[in-house]
């Protein structure tokens, strides 16, 4: 189990506890978190779930693998601490994380 | 009869239908901030669930149901959401504006959202009722699917469009063997070009599936209720040991037809989602929709369409602004393979390839004049990003710079 803090491109707050094993797209998705649509359900085609770690969680949350880098390449507003959210699995150990959606996701 | 009113957040809001596109509606009002009552009416038993990991990882053992369901239970009752799952609407009363259920209870709507899907085409031949020939919509379905396929154990398909030839991956997968039977020359005859065909039939044959093209299916063979075979129309026989029929969906616009409201095809509706009548909407598979990107009326199976529409009838309920026209977009999975399509090839007379097909890693792409219709990309997420861009932008593309590789798509789209 983990906290996590989804912060709405408007500020608005939702701190979610998720399961270990979901990935931090599900922790949303599941808890109707506004912005994260995720239209593919997880298979990393769409980009629908791109958020910005925030830079203290980014060694913790793991690599990208060449597929995420690519599709995040042509994602809107992309930043340094891009990701997409469905490759993040969530364990105890990213207890605490905060991520921001972008605006284009508002 | 006026329209529901827009910006009504006491609206009160049934939906006919739980699958994606009616769970998506529930679930965009509440995110939009609307408070009215909600019924979400599903014929199935189960909670709104993601049906495209059936045929894929689902079917390999690598999600499970709590995975598939968009949201969990207390969701539901959280966020004000009653939900009627096992119930089915027999009658609208437009004049009412009730919806009346097989139960004998009634639901009263100032907006109706219909979405009730498609159901499998099932084929009218000798056999089509023997035990073990399934076709694959529903969880339950895929269930059966699933307990028939293990090691050595041989699959049929019927039909070599999307959901069986990723059927026929993930049996590999489980070790059975997989034959697909398809009537046209090539599989994915109505859905992909040439190319993408060819590309896939080698790519399964190489990985153990088997083809019979250009094969009419004559019956199923069986023995003691079940399933033993596939006669063709050339009299052969082939063995099988579970049969899937994958020859396409028809659209569930019964109850819309006795409505009254108008159906072509599907339930006709514009680009905001309405029927005929200004209360009710109709989303998903069930719906023939205008696109407004190739200025013509469609009706279209995907997840990002019926979460297109979702979108399209939750803004103006709650009185937002509706999404801008998306360009329509799917994807399969099968092997290492990720395919990802973005538009649709209307009145393309021109198909450029880039990359390698010999190493899995390419993108075709249809052009009208130097207009980018569709792209149809696989292992090759920038062409498909940059391509799905430049389907939205309607300007002209550079051939020149999209079949040379040491152009990259971030220039070509630029």
């Amino acid at each position: 189990m983990a906290k996590i803090t989804y912060i709405q491109h408007d500020g608005a707050e939702h701190v979610i506890d998720v399961k270990s094993g979901l990935t931090v797209m599900e922790g949303a998705v599941k808890n109707n978190v506004p912005g994260i649509d995720a239209d593919c359900g997880g298979a990393c085609a769409c980009a629908t779930c791109h958020v910005y770690v925030d830079d203290a969680w980014l060694a913790k949350t793991g690599d990208k693998s060449a597929m995420e880098e690519s599709m995040l390449d042509f994602a809107e507003n992309v930043e340094p601490n891009s990701r997409l959210s469905c490759q993040i699995k969530v364990s105890d150990a990213l207890d605490g994380l905060v991520v921001r959606l972008p605006e284009s996701q508002h | 009869m006026s329209a529901v009113e827009s910006g009504d957040l006491n609206a009160r809001i049934v939906i006919a239908g739980a699958g994606h596109a009616g769970g998506s509606v529930a679930a965009f009002l509440r995110q939009y901030g609307h408070t009215g009552p909600i019924v979400l009416i599903g014929e199935e038993p189960l909670l709104p669930y993601q049906r495209p990991p059936l045929s894929k990882a689902w079917l390999k053992g690598e999600a499970d149901a709590d995975s598939l369901a968009l949201k969990p239970a207390d969701w539901y009752a959280e966020a004000g959401v009653s939900l009627r799952l096992g119930g089915t609407v027999v009658k609208i009363d437009r004049e009412a504006r009730l919806v009346h259920l097989a139960s004998g209870e009634t639901a009263a709507y100032d907006a109706l959202v219909l979405a009730t899907g498609a159901r499998a085409r099932t084929l009218d031949i000798p056999g089509a009722d023997l035990e073990g020939v399934l076709s694959l919509r529903t969880a339950a379905d895929a269930e059966q699917l699933k307990s028939a396929l293990g090691p050595d154990r041989r699959l049929a398909v019927v039909g070599g469009g999307y959901v069986g030839l990723e059927a026929a991956a993930s049996a590999r997968a489980l070790g059975s063997h997989a034959l697909i039977i398809e009537r046209e020359s090539r599989v994915l005859a109505r859905v992909a070009c040439e190319v993408l065909s060819t590309f896939f039939q080698d790519y399964h044959t190489a990985r153990g599936v088997g083809f019979e093209l250009n094969a009419g299916v004559e019956a199923f063979e069986g023995a003691d209720g079940r399933v033993t075979g596939v006669r063709l129309a050339d009299g052969r026989t082939v063995a099988c040991d579970v049969a899937l029929v994958g020859v396409g969906a028809i659209p569930n616009d019964d109850l819309a037809r006795e409505a009254g409201l108008d159906c072509a095809n599907g339930i006709v509706v514009d680009g905001q989602a309405r029927t005929s009548d200004v209360r009710i909407f109709a989303i998903g598979d069930v719906s023939n929709r205008p696109l407004a990107l190739y200025d013509r009326q469609v009706r279209l199976e995907s997840v990002p369409n019926a979460l297109e529409q979702a979108k399209q009838v939750a803004c103006p309920i709650v009185g937002r602004a509706g999404p801008v026209p998306e360009v329509p977009w799917f994807w399969s999975d099968q092997y290492d393979l990720k395919l990802q399509i973005a538009g649709l090839p209307y009145d393309a007379d021109r198909i450029v390839v880039r990359g390698d097909i010999a190493a899995a890693k390419f993108a075709v792409f249809h052009l009208k004049g130097a207009l980018l219709q569709a792209v149809e990309a696989v292992n090759a997420p920038p062409e498909f990003m940059a391509g799905k861009q430049l389907i939205a932008k309607r300007t002209p593309v550079s051939v020149e710079k999209l079949v040379d590789p040491t152009v990259s798509m971030k220039d070509v789209a630029a």
